[in-house]
């Protein structure tokens, strides 16, 4: 597996290490809910198709990635920066009642 | 037809005619008790427990494939239990105690072979963490020894203990360890279940799952709806997209993991070997082939099928350990599906929907895992309460912090 990195171009896949889901993309506010915690670091789509996640250009570029890839066929479909992206704005969770 | 020596013997003399099925072929019934989603080894030892513990008959196991093409017919058989943790601690233990008397119970030759499981370690830390981890498998009531490195070349003299990366200080023999054949695993539970009337389904892919309620109702099958008050989902690597149909996302991410077999060769590895450092493992099967592995893949993935890079590792530290196995010749390999949980731990639980349980989260440690697994998940099902060894298994523990981090690598889906 080869990943186009948008600075380096193509490269092994030995050179990236994988964070996990772009779900890491939206963390939440500091006050939200214990659910929306678990949403965010433990649930998953985990989806057999297309899916994005997160990467590391651990050996190159050092820059993180955006991944857009095919789980069953391993194709990777698109690779964006991470960095300057407009990243959405967390959920804001409920306050407790005191 | 009960199996035996005798019987082998006369259906020698008679021309092999007399042998029938293990299992019938029966079509779907409009409903039935409890619907168990997927025929593998967990799967069908579920459906068996609940026949067997809890007289409960009206059971149908779903399975898209057919009986045996999943995880449970590509592992590399390991059976265990040296676990640390309470809550695996125990669970384990009971596991290996049902494999004990799986063969007797089933009438079935899984070949359940307690040829001792040898753990290396190469530091004195490493040590004192063995040591620890044997005292705590012999409180549990099973069995390890702690070898120095004399004691590891008595049993395998043919390791490499001055290689500069990682040499050997000792090992963590758990002699009741050791392996079995995956295939008879599922067959024998397969024949098991089927002779108390379960009806085993295959070609028949869940396509939904009916919720009235809150409560389950039933499934959509590629064979029609079927109607239950009770479903189980056991389909390992794929429980994210069945758990997709009730609603639910899981601490579940699905990823790869290799493993390859060699040519059959005479005896020559009389263990199970683990190389944690190295991260390969290695045993012989009663076919002559070595059977070996290394670590996951590490990204998430659904395509039975790895990367180079992870095949180099892992022939790179067969080749550090032991390079009396540079010549065998490697005849095949293959990429099985692992349902991922962030630490390491399984799932044995129900849902918030009534009659909905779920079975899960079985990382790349489900084989030794089979028996105790259906046994806990039965009891789950039929009694509506956790089994005692399996209490921990919760579903929400990630929500609530009660994890079960059984390596210490922390509680996230890329670190196990």
């Amino acid at each position: 597996m080869r990943i186009p990195c948008p600075l380096c171009g193509p490269r092994d896949r030995r050179e990236f290490y994988y964070y996990g889901a772009e779900d890491y993309l939206r963390r939440p506010a500091p006050d939200a809910p214990p659910q929306a915690w678990d949403d965010y670091l433990h649930l998953r789509d985990n989806p057999a198709g297309v899916t994005r996640d997160l990467w590391y250009h651990e050996t190159g570029c050092t820059a993180w990635l955006l991944v857009t890839r095919n789980t069953v066929t391993h194709e990777i479909l698109e690779v964006a920066l991470v960095a300057g992206r407009s990243v959405p704005k967390p959920a804001r969770g409920r306050r407790a009642a005191p | 037809m009960r199996y035996s020596g005798l019987k082998v013997i006369t259906e020698g003399l008679f021309g092999n005619t007399g042998w029938r099925p293990a299992w019938r072929d029966p079509a779907p019934k409009p409903e039935y008790d409890v619907i168990i989603i997927g025929g593998g080894g967990h799967g069908l030892s579920t459906a068996y427990y609940l026949a067997k513990n809890h007289g409960l008959t009206n059971i149908a196991v779903l399975e898209k494939g057919w009986i045996g093409s999943g995880n449970i017919g590509r592992n590399t058989t390991i059976v265990r239990a040296n676990y640390f943790l309470p809550g695996n601690s125990e669970f384990y233990s009971h596991s290996l105690k049902l494999w004990e008397g799986l063969e007797a119970d089933l009438n079935y030759n899984v070949m359940h072979s307690q040829r001792g499981l040898i753990n290396l370690f190469h530091s004195d830390g490493q040590r004192d963490a063995f040591a620890r981890r044997g005292n705590a498998m012999i409180n549990q009531g099973d069995d390890a020894i702690l070898l120095d490195r004399e004691g590891v070349r008595e049993h395998l003299p043919y390791l490499d203990f001055e290689q500069t990366r990682f040499p050997i200080y000792g090992g963590l023999l758990h002699p009741r360890g050791g392996s079995a054949r995956h295939d008879a695993v599922a067959w024998g539970y397969a024949r098991g279940a089927d002779r108390r009337g379960v009806d085993l389904i295959q070609n028949c892919e869940v396509t939904g799952i009916d919720i009235e309620d809150g409560a389950v109702r039933g499934v959509q099958t590629t064979r029609g709806a079927i109607r239950a008050r009770k479903v189980g989902i056991i389909v390992a690597g794929r429980s994210g997209q069945v758990a997709a149909m009730a609603g639910m996302r899981l601490p579940v991410e699905s990823h790869i993991l290799q493993a390859f077999v060699t040519e059959g060769l005479k005896p020559v590895i009389n263990h199970v070997v683990s190389f944690g450092m190295g991260h390969f493992y290695i045993s012989q099967s009663d076919k002559g082939g070595l059977v070996f592995g290394g670590d996951l893949d590490f990204y998430a993935s659904y395509a039975s099928r790895g990367n180079l890079p992870m095949v180099e590792h892992v022939m790179e530290a067969g080749m550090t350990l032991m390079p009396m196995i540079g010549r065998a010749k490697v005849l095949r390999s293959w990429g099985g599906i692992m349902d991922m949980t962030p630490d390491g731990s399984p799932i044995i639980d129900r849902t918030h929907i009534d009659g909905l349980f779920i079975d899960c989260g079985w990382n790349y440690g489900g084989f030794k895992a089979v028996p105790a697994s259906g046994w806990c998940m039965a009891h789950l099902m039929a009694t509506g309460q956790p089994h005692e060894v399996a209490r921990r298994f919760r579903l929400d523990r990630f929500a609530t912090g009660h994890l079960l981090d059984e390596e210490g690598t922390g509680s996230q889906h890329n670190l196990h």
